[in-house]
């Protein structure tokens, strides 16, 4: 443990108004901690600067899972392990499943929750590419009100996000039926190991043909831009089109061009370019193949 | 079933301990009074120690400080050399290195502390690649950056080359590999001015730790007591580097007049602490048309760190191993150690065994290729008979029979049906999916290399107990390999006693005998033979007392043992070592019988990969073996298939990422090691012995030394790429691929 605990303070509110009006009398002073899987490492790495956390962990408007006849709602405080074991997930959102499924072990699913995951901000978590791809939204709430904003655009640059200093992640929603019946839902993670593992790539891609064109696609990808990255210009020259191999081909390219991934400890930038590209083309592939529902990678 | 207990697969002694948590490791100790130590290192691979500041708002006067002044005897840790210091004194060699020790009552304030003691560096200039090390345009030890030079073999292979049918030469490398024990390293030290010092800890070689300490503090032997705790795991990586925090500890006490407790987070055990030599193999060979060997010649680097601490040993059992289980008349093996700038690597089951063998396994899967032969059929034709000669002039006595030991690998296997099976998927599919099957045949020797256990004179002590109990005294320690188990079974097989009936004495430098250090799968082989010994002495005083008849059972030796006591006061069993009859080597020429005895193996395995990722997964492996006998089932399958997924994890996924000589993944989240689910289901058999009269071979490491080319092999079936080192990460396996399809 190299974290210094004295250099610390802790409070935890009893609701979410307090906890807003504790955020508003020192903007950006209080940094919220859910289920602290990201929190803790830093802090037993000795890298967790000091300061002022807000435990939000037991705050119960936080928590739960609903679907209405628009969205499925999630609370901010959504464990990896409330994902799975959530049927109704399973049957519309196999892609966050997948991603939770794949997220740490069991323990680091029972206290990982979505909200820390999209407010850390890495650019190698691995439930951001499915969200993203579910064209889900995020609701952010200060003592000044709530507002709904789409995830895509949410993160601007590396750790840098469109969100207040004084400002809680409270839910999360994605559409019903995301992509349409008969989408193909594709998530792949290529982490360093097949459990316990940090992405090198992860791709979640989204996408429905009508009459053999693409009537409907949606991609995010991890590790390979400062940002979970949205394949917007690869979806905008593909929609509309036949899937014949020179579009699969062109979107490929298009693909390979959007990413800009970086060489660290982890993997090479040559590497995840070379991967992305891959499974961006066997994504299509399978969907121009015919195939629908949630792929299956083992 | 066999009737007595080596044999049969009786559960592990501390095992419920261990599984309870009742087994106390020493960060579970807390001593009255005690201090936490914290060690400060340097920052940087190798400059001149300019200054020291103890800054930050923190309470001074209360912290104790350690530094190379403090040492009152000499700085140096004592191994094979003394090259190395405790405390850097003036200079540092590599990253990480000691320079200051702190300890605090309050673990917290002690590592805050620890940050805010700045060191000022005049840089020099450092080493970080083995060919740095040898072009010498900068040394950092000796006159030339080599620790150690070493030329063995026989014959001449400078006559072969010119009429040799066939030549091929290929260079090979093997990465560092971290030991990753669950338990991070640790230690307890006290200091009295009449005792002296003890130190109870995480260790693997207690007498190590003693000879260390001994020059450290100017004391003899009987004050400097070594206790071992229990122990999560070694991999040798427990069996030098606990001299250093051990000293350390002790310093501390020393200065402080209070118990001192040091205990490593997994970041500073990984950066600070060692790994295995990465190596350097050139080998240029010569055969037939047929594959047969004709000339073997081998070019072996490992590379050191900066201090020598136990490379020339490494380098020795590299040395031995490198030319394989194969005849072949004319070898030379150059081989030498070399200082780096990185911190010294060390011990790690195998002991550089895995890199020649490596080099050499996949050289052999290469001349079949270029032969265009069966990788089989060219490891058969040079195959080491009984009566036949190794690389270093040992001649083989036991009746070996590698052949059998291959058949039921590629049985086991299915070798010959996959290896079509594969042959035509690969052919055939235009899809992502490639499978391969690949092979190795090794032999790894037991014990000691050369008159090592010779000079090592290893004692052991069996005490009976007026109750008939007996009582196992040894400095080989339990970390997790089952030697208490199997000491248990070898000494109630001696005394026709049930195991419940024994106690194995937690190894502690003021009881036991040095029965050696628990290191070259020597302890059950070497020390269980000495236990062996020393039991029938127990048994022979009582016979010659007239307490025990020729043939007896469990009672007749507890009544004895009560008869004994009635007018003694102990009854002690000793044994020496004694080297075996007509054992001889030469260690100038390198040229002999470098170990009494070596376990033979041959493995599979079968690998799929992803074009898509050049990800591979091993989805079968094969381990066949031959030990002689087989004290535990259970615990030696056990070795063979957590030695089998740690040299997996070597092959494919444990990539030591150095940045200026400092390990840049030092946790369990970057530094990946396979999980159960990278892990195949591992399918472990045992020969039946070769000899009529077998003894225990050892284990521990042999599962180390093959899989890492078995699936290196297995890739290059699956995908035709030549891969060349390890770990073969999906990155280098990519541009390989990529350079491939554009070859195309
Ligand atoms: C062993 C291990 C394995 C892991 N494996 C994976 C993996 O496979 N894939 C993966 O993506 N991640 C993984 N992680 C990272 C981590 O578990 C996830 O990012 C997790 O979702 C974080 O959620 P949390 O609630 O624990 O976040 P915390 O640690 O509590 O917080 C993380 C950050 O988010 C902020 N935050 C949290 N909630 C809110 C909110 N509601 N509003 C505003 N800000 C908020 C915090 O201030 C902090 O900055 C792993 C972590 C560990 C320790």
């Amino acid at each position: 443990m190299r974290g210094y605990l004295p250099d610390y303070e802790l409070r935890a509110p009893a609701s979410v108004d307090e906890a807003l009006e504790t955020m508003a009398q020192a903007p950006g002073q209080w940094r919220p901690l859910a289920g602290g899987t990201d929190v803790m490492v830093e802090l037993a790495a000795g890298k967790l600067p000091p300061g002022k956390f807000l435990s939000i962990w037991q705050l119960p408007e936080l928590r739960g899972i609903t679907l209405d006849d628009d969205h499925a709602i999630l609370g901010a405080l959504t464990t990896y392990s409330d994902v799975r074991d959530h049927a109704g997930m399973a049957a519309e959102y196999p892609m966050l499943v997948q991603a939770a499924r794949e997220s740490g072990a069991i323990a680091i699913q029972n206290r990982g929750t979505l909200g820390g995951n999209i407010v850390n901000a890495s650019p190698a978590a691995d439930s951001p590419p499915a969200l993203l791809a579910y064209g889900a939204q995020i609701e952010l709430a200060s003592v000044r009100g709530r507002r709904w904003v789409d995830y895509r655009g949410f993160h601007t640059g590396y750790k840098q996000m469109g969100r207040q200093p004084d400002e809680l992640l409270t839910r999360i929603r994605m559409p019903r039926t995301p992509g349409g019946a008969g989408a193909l839902h594709d998530y792949r993670k290529v982490g360093t190991r097949k459990a316990q593992a940090i992405s090198k790539v992860c791709l979640a891609a989204l996408g429905r043909l009508d009459d053999g064109k693409v009537a409907y696609l949606r991609a995010g990808v991890g590790s390979v831009a400062p940002v979970p990255l949205d394949l917007v210009k690869t979806e905008a020259a593909l929609l509309g089109k036949t899937l014949d191999a020179a579009t699969i081909d062109a979107a490929v390219a298009v693909a390979e061009a959007e990413v800009t991934p970086i060489d660290d400890i982890r993997s090479t930038a040559r590497y995840r370019a070379v991967v992305s590209r891959n499974l961006v083309r066997d994504f299509l592939t399978a969907l121009a193949a015919g195939e629908t529902g949630a792929r299956v990678h083992d | 079933m066999p009737d007595g207990w080596v044999g049969r697969s009786v559960p592990r002694r501390e095992g419920r301990d261990k599984v309870t948590g009742a087994a106390k490791y020493v960060d579970d100790l807390h001593v009255e009074g005690m201090l936490h130590g914290a060690t400060v290192r340097s920052t940087i691979p190798r400059g001149k120690i300019v200054a020291i500041h103890y800054e930050g708002d923190l309470p001074w006067d209360e912290i104790v400080v350690a530094t190379a002044a403090d040492v009152p005897g000499a700085n140096e840790v004592k191994l094979i050399q003394t090259d190395q210091p405790l405390l850097a004194d003036g200079v540092v060699n590599h990253v990480e290195e000691p320079i200051v020790l702190l300890a605090h009552a309050d673990r917290e304030v002690v590592e805050k502390a620890r940050r805010h003691v700045r060191i000022e560096y005049a840089p020099l200039p450092s080493v970080h690649s083995i060919d740095d090390a040898l072009a010498a345009d900068t040394v950092v030890w000796g006159t030339d950056n080599v620790f150690t030079h070493y030329t063995a073999g026989q014959g001449n292979v400078d006559a072969v080359w010119a009429d040799a049918p066939h030549e091929l030469s290929g260079e090979y490398t093997t990465g560092a590999q971290e030991q990753m024990y669950i338990e991070a390293q640790g230690m307890i030290a006290e200091y009295d001015p009449d005792a002296g010092v003890t130190v109870r800890g995480s260790l693997q070689c207690p007498y190590y730790i003693q000879t260390a300490l001994c020059p450290l503090f100017g004391l003899p032997p009987d004050k400097v007591r070594i206790v071992q705790m229990a122990t999560g795991g070694g991999f040798g990586g427990k069996e030098e580097y606990p001299s250093i925090i051990a000293g350390h500890a002790a310093l501390l006490a020393y200065k402080s007049g209070k118990p001192v407790k040091i205990v490593y987070d997994r970041i500073e055990d990984v950066t600070a602490t060692t790994k295995r030599h990465p190596s350097r193999t050139k080998i240029r060979s010569a055969f037939d048309d047929t594959g047969k060997l004709l000339a073997l010649d081998i070019d072996f680097v490992i590379d050191g760190g900066a201090y020598i601490t136990l490379s020339p040993v490494v380098l020795s059992r590299g040395t031995i191993h490198a030319a394989g289980p194969y005849r072949c008349d004319n070898v030379r093996v150059d081989s030498r150690a070399v200082a780096t700038s990185s911190p010294p690597h060390g011990a790690f089951r195998g002991f550089g065994a895995p890199q020649s063998i490596f080099a050499l396994e996949r050289h052999m899967d290469r001349i079949a290729d270029y032969l265009g032969l069966d990788p089989v059929q060219v490891r058969r034709r040079n195959l080491l008979q009984q009566g036949q000669t190794s690389s270093v002039g040992q001649t083989i006595d036991e009746p070996v029979d590698l052949d059998k030991l291959v058949d039921r690998a590629l049985a086991d296997a299915d070798w010959v049906a996959k290896r079509k099976a594969f042959d035509e998927h690969n052919a055939s599919t235009t899809g992502p999916i490639r499978k391969g099957i690949g092979l190795s045949v090794f032999y790894h020797g037991s014990g000691f290399t050369g008159a090592g256990e010779v000079h090592l004179a290893s004692k052991a002590v069996v005490e009976a107990t007026a109750e008939g109990r007996l009582r196992v005294l040894a400095a080989s320690t339990e970390i997790g390999q089952g030697t208490n188990t199997i000491f248990s079974q070898i000494v109630g097989d001696a005394a026709h006693v049930p195991i419940d009936r024994i106690d194995v004495v937690q190894p502690d430098t003021a009881h036991v005998p040095n029965s050696g250090p628990t290191v070259a799968s020597r302890t059950c082989m070497v020390v269980g033979n000495l236990l062996a010994q020393a039991t029938a002495d127990v048994v022979g005083q009582l016979q010659g007392a007239g307490h025990l008849p020729a043939t007896w059972d469990a009672e007749q030796f507890t009544a004895a043992c009560r008869a004994w006591y009635a007018d003694h006061d102990a009854l002690v069993g000793r044994a020496n070592y004694q080297p075996p009859a007509g054992v001889h080597w030469d260690e100038k020429n390198f040229r002999g019988d470098a170990y009494s005895a070596y376990a033979w193996a041959c493995y599979v395995a079968a690998v799929t990969v992803d074009t898509r990722t050049a990800e591979i997964r091993v989805d079968d492996f094969v381990a066949i073996q031959e030990i002689g006998k087989t004290v535990n089932p259970i615990l030696a399958g056990g070795q063979i298939e957590g030695g089998v997924a740690q040299a997996i994890g070597w092959a494919v996924y444990e990539d030591v990422v150095w940045k200026d000589g400092r390990v840049a993944n030092p946790q369990m989240t970057n530094y990946i090691i396979p999980t159960a689910v990278d892990t195949p289901p591992i399918r472990v058999a045992f020969l039946e012995p070769f000899a009529p009269q077998p003894v225990a071979k050892g284990i521990g490491e042999l599962p180390m030394d093959g899989p890492a080319p078995a699936v290196l092999n297995a890739v290059a079936h699956a995908t035709g790429v030549d891969p060349r080192g390890v770990p073969l990460m999906p990155e280098t396996l990519m541009d390989l691929l990529t350079t491939q399809e554009t070859a195309q």
